[in-house]
């Protein structure tokens, strides 16, 4: 046995140690694909260090464009006091001690990779650390206590022994039980600016995503799938589509006809050629308009509590004035850059998955349900994500699930590709929502009374996380509804979850995706009906709610809130609190010829420590640019079921044409980092809604902003 | 077969000549650093040069570039030191990339921008980036690093 599985077993199970070396051994995919033949020390199931001083880092998250593989090793190496230059990665494969803390499953999302793993990394590290003290202790005959470590070293005196160096003796030592960590003003890595290790494979071509794998014999597959979500197939006749040139089999398979080729090319020409009859099921008649008017009706009805804090009733009764409005937002496709696919090898004796995937765990699970292969016999090798958003993991591991089902019974591996009008029409939705609001104000303007009734699509229902559910409340649904930061003493949120007809999905910040847009825009609403500043009413509101007054006053002071624009131009401010992190907006915006244009967008962030600055700042002008995409562009229609957008000539997103200004404010804070990926979003719209009402008068109530 | 001058190099093909020069790369070749995104000519991931001019690769029937010279990201930095365009350095110099699937078409389509306009305006970018999606929203720092990359086409000391 090995002096790496021996050290390993030192923390682990033997199961687990199988699985481990059998997944980072299996094949050197990836960038980051860089093996080593003598990896002598591994503390835990995070770090290796070989003896030239390379220190792997595991990471067991996906890399998606968040960063998760530059900003996780980050804690490793600062408690660890490593050479940043010596670090490299790997990406995880499916064992236990990869699962989220949290969710007890190998899974990237909600924001979470930093807030989950910012305990467990660093104590990585800082065992790996006092491992590797102690070998130098022992090497030199001194006590322990009497080093320090400096940069990939351990040091006494004018003696330095390099960790590559340590690492075989290393290696032997018993794993502490703790090891105490860094007091956050000795951070030498964290906080500071460190470019992406993957960077530089992404700017030659040479990164490998799930759409770039290669592998000795493999064919490419298309599916069809139903036109209408839910649909079934009757009958299909595939001879013109076998004959196509370059086509080796066409086959039916749960979701569709597959078609697998030589090429992708191939494939696709064929799938035109496929005659199919399909049975639209009931949602054959679904309309856009048709569920406008259901969730319309269902709104005006009694729906399940939320949040019932006072007597909003007889506050709204009793208010010296009252609003009422309906706000509404529509599907949406998460449209990730990279189109969906996945590839897999089906044998006898097991099952290889190659995938850009946010779900190992439940990719595992579901393959394995497919093949009838033991959960271990499944191997998923984590590629690079082509943008993920949410849509790269769900309960079904669809996508995925898809390609075993395609590559079961084949002899080679099977790669099966999505298009991007496969993508926007295949179903998977951010849900369509509609708000009805009631507020009611005192006679100085001041909101008393908030009452909002949300009806769309629960996420959860009908899932395993269903059971979560309590009282029919779907918390991905009313989050950021009920509880709102702002004091206003009666306040009740109901929600109908309207009956489940598409495959309704986590969409990049949720129940924020529209909670935010409704509830900043109302408040805003709430504000100029009571004669109050917007900001100064929010400002008011917060008092007892120091973090959010932060990021508030910071926006507005570094936007100039309140100093004068531009003939033509306006401000509107929103901001949030999503993912534990504190986001506000100020967008400045110009209405020209019916078509709104951003100019700049100021926003301050919380986000805890920043353990990376320059991603987070990346990442907010991402959730930004994302979000005003939805603002400004997006919206899947129904018609006779049928997504009425395919591609991106109608399911237009931002472009450089369009991008404003974005400045980013990063709030100095040492409390524990929380997410960062997803709360710049919700602010965007409302602050881009209130900035227009701002300036023509014209309140924004559904998106796509249409003037 | 149709012959092709990729990178500098003479590859035949034997595929449909319809077929898209993209699937040509990704699939015939293995040259995987072209990207498809849409197949329709919408959104840029696919660009390569095509005689120096930026074109989609996704909607380019392979019969109709044989004997030209095609550049793809594989082969942008060839001839310049560290084997990186000067877009190249610019791009990993500003941290552009977030999931990176867009970026070898951004860099391709900026590539063709300055090398015909040295000194590319506001104006210039948007008409020769507004082709090119990017979901990460990354378009702020493409904006930074295309013009820094020119300043140092051009010889001129790099400022932010
Ligand atoms: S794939 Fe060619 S432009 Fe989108
Ligand atoms: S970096 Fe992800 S699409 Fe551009």
């Amino acid at each position: 046995m090995s002096t790496t599985r021996r050290s390993f077993i030192k923390t682990t199970s033997a199961a687990a140690v199988s699985g481990f070396v059998l997944g980072f051994y299996a094949r050197p995919s990836g960038p980051q694909g860089r093996l080593l033949a003598a990896e002598p020390f591994s503390p835990n199931a995070f770090i290796r260090i070989s003896t030239d001083d390379v220190i792997t880092i595991i990471v067991n998250k996906s890399e998606m464009g968040q960063g998760v593989y530059t900003s996780l090793p980050m804690l490793i190496a600062e408690e660890l006091d490593a050479d940043w230059t010596t670090i490299r990665i790997e990406p995880a494969p499916v064992a236990p001690e990869y699962a989220h803390p949290v969710f007890k499953m190998q899974i990237t999302g909600g924001s979470t990779s930093i807030i989950s793993s910012w305990q467990q990394f660093r104590e990585a590290g800082a065992t790996a650390r006092a491992m590797l003290v102690d070998a130098a202790a022992r090497e030199w005959d001194v006590d322990k206590a009497k080093l320090t470590t400096d940069n990939g070293h351990v040091v006494f005196g004018d003696k330095r022994a390099s960790y590559g160096e340590l690492a075989m003796a290393a290696a032997e030592l018993p794993v502490p039980t703790a090891a105490p960590l860094k007091d956050p003003k000795d951070f030498k890595i964290i906080g500071t600016n460190v470019k992406r290790i993957e960077g530089p494979s992404k700017v030659d071509g040479s990164a490998e995503f799930g759409m770039d794998i290669s592998l000795p014999g493999m064919l490419t597959a298309v599916v069809a799938h139903a036109p209408v979500c839910g649909g079934t197939l009757v009958r299909f006749d595939a001879s013109k589509a076998e004959a196509y040139p370059g086509v080796v089999k066409v086959k039916r398979i749960a979701t569709g006809v597959a078609i697998l080729a030589k090429d992708f090319w191939s494939a696709r020409m064929a799938r035109d050629l496929l005659e199919i009859e399909w049975d639209d099921g009931e949602n054959g008649t679904l309309s856009t308009e048709s569920l406008r008017a259901e969730y319309s009706a269902l709104s005006e009805k009694a729906g399940n509590v939320a949040e019932d804090e006072g007597d909003t009733a007889g506050a709204l009764a009793g208010a010296a004035k009252t609003l009422d409005a309906v706000y509404e937002v529509p599907y949406l496709a998460h449209a990730p850059m990279e189109p969906l696919n996945a590839t897999a090898h089906v044998r006898e004796d097991g099952c290889d998955i190659w995938a850009g995937t946010q779900g190992q765990s439940i990719d595992q699970m579901v393959a394995a349900q497919i093949t009838g292969l033991a959960p271990e016999r499944i191997k998923v090798h984590t590629t690079l994500l082509g943008g993920g958003f949410g849509r790269r993991t769900n309960f079904s591991a669809d996508f995925v699930a898809e390609a075993v089902q395609v590559a079961n019974g084949e002899s080679v591996p099977v790669k099966t590709i999505w298009t991007r009008e496969d993508d926007i029409q295949g179903g998977y939705y951010r849900p369509m929502f509609l708000h009805r609001l009631k507020a009611g104000l005192d006679a100085e303007g001041l909101p008393v009374a908030w009452h909002q009734h949300l009806v769309g699509e629960s996420i959860m229902a009908g899932t395993p996380m269903g059971a979560m559910m309590k009282n029919g409340i779907d918390d991905a649904s009313v989050e950021g509804a009920a509880h709102m930061p702002y004091a206003i003493d009666n306040r009740r949120v109901e929600l109908t979850n309207a009956k489940k007809r598409l495959t309704v999905l986590w969409w990049r910040s949720v129940g924020h995706t529209h909670t935010g847009f409704v509830n900043e825009s109302f408040l805003d609403e709430v504000a100029h009906a009571g004669g109050h500043d917007p900001y100064e009413l929010r400002k008011k509101l917060l008092a007892d709610e120091p973090r959010h007054l932060r990021v508030l006053d910071l926006a507005a002071e570094k936007a100039g809130w309140g100093t004068p624009l531009p003939e033509g131009r306006a401000r509107g401010i929103a901001m949030r609190k999503s993912f534990e992190s504190f986001v506000a907006e100020v967008a400045e915006v110009s209405v020209d010829n019916g078509r709104v244009r951003v100019h700049k967008v100021t926003c301050a962030v919380d986000c805890g420590i920043a353990v990376n600055p320059w991603n987070v700042e990346a990442q907010m002008e991402s959730a930004i640019v994302f979000g005003l995409t939805a603002a400004l562009h997006g919206e899947i229609t129904l018609e006779k079921g049928r997504a009425q957008q395919s591609n991106f000539h109608d399911y237009p997103v931002l472009r450089m044409d369009e991008m404003p200004e974005i400045e980013v404010h990063i709030v100095q804070s040492s409390e524990s980092p929380t997410g960062a990926g997803e709360p710049g979003v919700p602010p965007i719209a409302p602050a881009v809604a209130n900035a227009v009402f701002a300036l023509t008068g014209k309140r924004i109530r559904q998106l796509p902003i249409r003037i | 077969m149709i012959s092709l001058n990729i990178n500098g190099e003479r590859r035949e093909v034997d595929v449909d000549p319809q077929t898209p020069l993209l699937w040509v790369l990704r699939d015939t070749l293995g040259m995987t650093g072209t990207k498809y995104g849409c197949g329709i000519s919408q959104c840029g991931a696919c660009t390569v040069h095509v005689d120096g001019a930026a074109t989609r690769t996704c909607v380019t029937p392979v019969a109709t570039v044989a004997d030209t010279e095609i550049t793809t990201i594989e082969g942008l930095g060839a001839d310049a030191p560290g084997g990186l365009h000067p877009l190249q350095q610019a791009w990993l110099e500003d941290d552009v990339v977030q999931c990176g699937y867009c970026q070898s078409g951004q860099i391709m389509s900026a590539a063709e921008l300055i090398a015909t306009t040295p000194e590319p305006t506001e104006d210039d970018i948007n008409t020769a980036m507004s082709g090119n999606i990017c979901r990460c929203g990354t378009y702020g720092r493409i904006r930074c690093a295309i013009k820094k990359a020119a300043a140092a086409m051009r010889g001129e000391a790099v400022t932010k």
